[in-house]
């Protein structure tokens, strides 16, 4: 046994979009059962680093290394690293016209689990998962993000990471467009499906979500760079004073 | 390119590429009677003669081969190809058997492995009302339950339609389509054979589908069937038809004329599924004409071909009456779907929509030619017209001709266009969920298709979604 404890990790990733290099070199260790938050003004980096590591076409890592539970991601295709386990809530889901959400979430169990699911189990399942997000029955028939509202999409997504069980769960702007009750659904689904065996990487610029989902580790992202790492205290911090105190911090350092 | 792209485009280009193992297939034939190829005024005479037909019928398809004749090609579409059509290298009539079977077990053994092979005793046993079966010129097998007939529908093969109701045939054969429309309506005039002959009585649903299949088994054949749908007052009526040919290195014709009349709050639904080999012109004109509070919809699934001119058209002409034209064209390596819809409004309180889906692939070619015309009297007319073109490869291409005459006020016009490619971004979500990219593209180009495949009788749509599923797989390894 000396594969290390760590459930999932990135060593001094490095991406790059249209050849200009978006994140400079971060590295994090997540264990199982912990929820980290990646916080950072826009632009930062933030979500080209969760759509780099879920195998984006248009963000190239450079260098780096990044492994779940001891699988190298880096080689493995978007597919692969989700059968792998890793998951990725998108801040922006694209509308897949013609394709309702339950064949689309059929589909999406087939490919991990090798076969198809039981009808019926499959039915009792997306009914109870529905239902827990309060997303209405009708969407099972409804083409998936397809003319649905900025609120609806996200919990859609969140439907999504609670039908698959991935082991990691990075969570881009899951927050953003959300009215306060939706925001507390969503938060509900996520406390909901994290357990011991799985961790969450949540990515935000606002800190409202942490009021509902606790992180026990935040980390600044600025410039394509983590400036500053802490407990979930860093997070009011930031809601207090705002990113510039870090980035003074942070040049201070520089200058020193 | 990327490869994502890259990989799209190899899986796609081989959609449909077993088209020859599982359509392409031909029999060789002793036909009953081949005549010589070519056209000309002997040719017409001849056909008429072995149809014993009346001589009223025989004098209009003499005046049309006149018109043929006079008649320019065409000045729109693919001018290349339609100049490529050598009509003096074409068999204009083929009799594979002497008479038509209303029993399978009759049928020639050669003809009923074919239509066993493309699935057709099985769908009519299944789900249908009535079959015929048409192989080269004529049908060879035509039959329609008991219980259809009971309640006056009928459904003939055009030609013994022509012998056994007369009275309606002479009365509506080519009022919708004069042989001077185009000069394919009047080829089809001159030459034609087969096709099927509909009249439902006044008040009858026909509550099962009717179909015709269309075989062309011989290289340079020329098909021109001919078919008359008349729906009577407040009846209703579903037919579908299917077409298939052999692969061969030199071409052949198709070219149909199909005149559908419903009458006062009748219903018609015209669904093709047409999957042609790559060396078939298929050339059709295709018009309705729609009375008081009725409904015509066609319903047009455009695979395969050289090249297609096909624009259903719908007549509304009389008030409250309603038209929809949903058409899918797929438009593979070499080929050209020119494809589309005519809409004209000539009543008041009259509605239309057109839905128009393509997808071009590799060098394909699909265009969309439509035209909406409100006549001055058709006032709080409504027409929606919605186009949607999926490119997948860098070399495909998609065009829309939209045209709009608009002779009323107060009409609502509803106009919306879109191209769109088969993105990677959709890649990335549906593979970010674990569906290889294999699945993920085939999701998508069926999700594309979806609002045309879900109005489709399910054996249909099931036979369509594994057509295109079967075609995706083969391209894995």
């Amino acid at each position: 046994m000396t594969q290390s404890k760590a459930h999932f990790e990135f060593k001094d990733i490095h991406v790059e979009v249209e050849g200009k290099e978006v994140v400079k070199g971060v590295s994090l260790t997540i264990n199982h059962g912990e929820i980290h938050a990646i916080m950072g003004p826009n632009g930062s980096g933030k979500s080209s680093l969760s759509n780099a590591l879920m195998g984006h076409p248009n963000y190239t890592i450079t260098s780096g290394e990044a492994r779940l539970d001891g699988k190298n991601l880096l080689e493995m295709s978007a597919d692969e690293r989700s059968r792998a386990g890793l998951f990725l809530a998108f801040q922006y889901p694209l509308a897949i016209p013609g394709v309702t959400v339950a064949n689309f979430l059929r589909a999406a169990l087939k490919s991990h689990r090798g076969k198809d699911a039981d009808m019926s189990d499959f039915r009792k399942l997306l009914k109870a998962e529905m239902s827990d997000l309060s997303v209405d029955p009708s969407f099972a028939t409804r083409y998936l993000n397809d003319g649905f509202s900025g609120g609806e999409k996200k919990r859609v997504e969140i439907l999504q990471m609670s039908m698959l069980k991935p082991k990691m769960a990075l969570l881009d702007e899951t927050d953003s467009g959300l009215d306060i009750d939706a925001l507390k659904t969503v938060a509900d689904g996520i406390n909901r499906y994290h357990n011991d065996q799985n961790a969450i990487l949540l990515v935000t610029h606002y800190q409202r979500l942490l009021n509902y989902v606790k992180p026990d580790f935040v980390h600044v992202m600025m410039n394509g760079q983590f400036a500053k790492s802490g407990g979930p205290e860093l997070a009011l911090k930031l809601e207090e004073s705002g990113y510039d105190w870090v980035e003074k911090e942070v040049l201070q350092k520089a200058e020193v | 390119m990327s490869d994502a792209i890259k990989q799209q485009n190899e899986s796609l280009s081989t959609l449909n590429a077993d088209y020859a193992a599982k359509y392409g297939f031909h029999d060789p034939v002793d036909y009953f009677h081949k005549g010589a190829r070519g056209l000309n005024h002997e040719v017409v005479e001849m056909i008429s003669r072995m149809k014993k037909e009346p001589r009223w019928m025989a004098e209009r398809r003499h005046e049309a081969l006149d018109i043929f004749y006079s008649k320019p090609m065409p000045k729109w579409g693919n001018q290349q190809a339609l100049g490529e059509i050598d009509f003096e290298n074409i068999y204009y009539f083929m009799k594979p058997i002497e008479r038509q079977q209303d029993n399978w077990d009759d049928v020639p053994e050669y003809i009923k492995k074919t239509f066993d092979r493309l699935g057709i005793p099985e769908a009519e046993q299944k789900f249908l009302g009535g079959v015929s079966a048409q192989y080269e010129s004529e049908v060879v097998y035509h039959s329609m339950k008991e219980d259809l007939k009971k309640q006056g529908i009928v459904f003939l093969d055009m030609d013994s339609g022509l012998r056994e109701r007369e009275d309606i045939v002479k009365k509506f054969f080519g009022t919708i389509i004069p042989s001077t429309d185009n000069k394919f309506a009047a080829l089809n005039t001159a030459v034609w054979s087969g096709g099927s002959f509909i009249y439902v009585p006044p008040g009858v649903n026909v509550t099962v589908p009717l179909q015709a299949y269309f075989r062309i088994n011989a290289e340079n054949m020329g098909q021109f069937e001919r078919t008359l749908i008349i729906a009577d007052k407040g009846s209703r009526v579903h037919y579908i038809e299917g077409c298939t040919a052999p692969v061969y290195s030199t071409d052949s014709l198709h070219s149909a004329v199909v005149e559908l009349i419903a009458l006062d709050d009748a219903y018609i639904r015209y669904t093709t599924i047409q999957n042609w080999s790559r060396n078939i012109f298929n050339l059709v004109t295709k018009r309705a004409t729609v009375h008081k509070n009725a409904t015509v919809e066609w319903v047009d699934g455009n695979l395969g071909s050289r090249l297609t001119m096909k624009y259903p058209c719908i007549q509304l002409v009389g008030e409250g009456a309603r038209g929809e034209v949903l058409s899918v064209a797929f438009a593979g390596v070499d080929q050209h779907q020119d494809a589309g819809a005519k809409m004209i409004h000539a009543a008041p309180n009259t509605s239309s929509r057109i839905t128009s889906k393509s997808i071009s692939k590799d060098n394909g070619r699909a265009s969309y030619r439509g035209l909406v015309k409100i006549h001055k009297n058709a006032v709080n007319s409504k027409v929606s017209v919605e186009c949607d073109a999926l490119l997948i490869g860098d070399d495909a291409r998609s065009d829309t001709y939209p045209t709009m005459e608009i002779d009323s006020e107060k009409v609502r016009v509803e106009h919306e266009a879109r191209v769109s490619k088969v993105a990677e971004e959709q890649l990335f979500y549906l593979t970010s969920r674990g569906l290889t990219e294999d699945d993920a593209r085939l999701l998508i180009v069926n999700g594309f298709m979806e609002p045309f495949t879900k109005e489709l009788p399910l054996e249909y749509a099931v036979e369509l979604n594994r057509l295109i599923e079967l075609e995706m797989e083969g391209s894995i390894g």
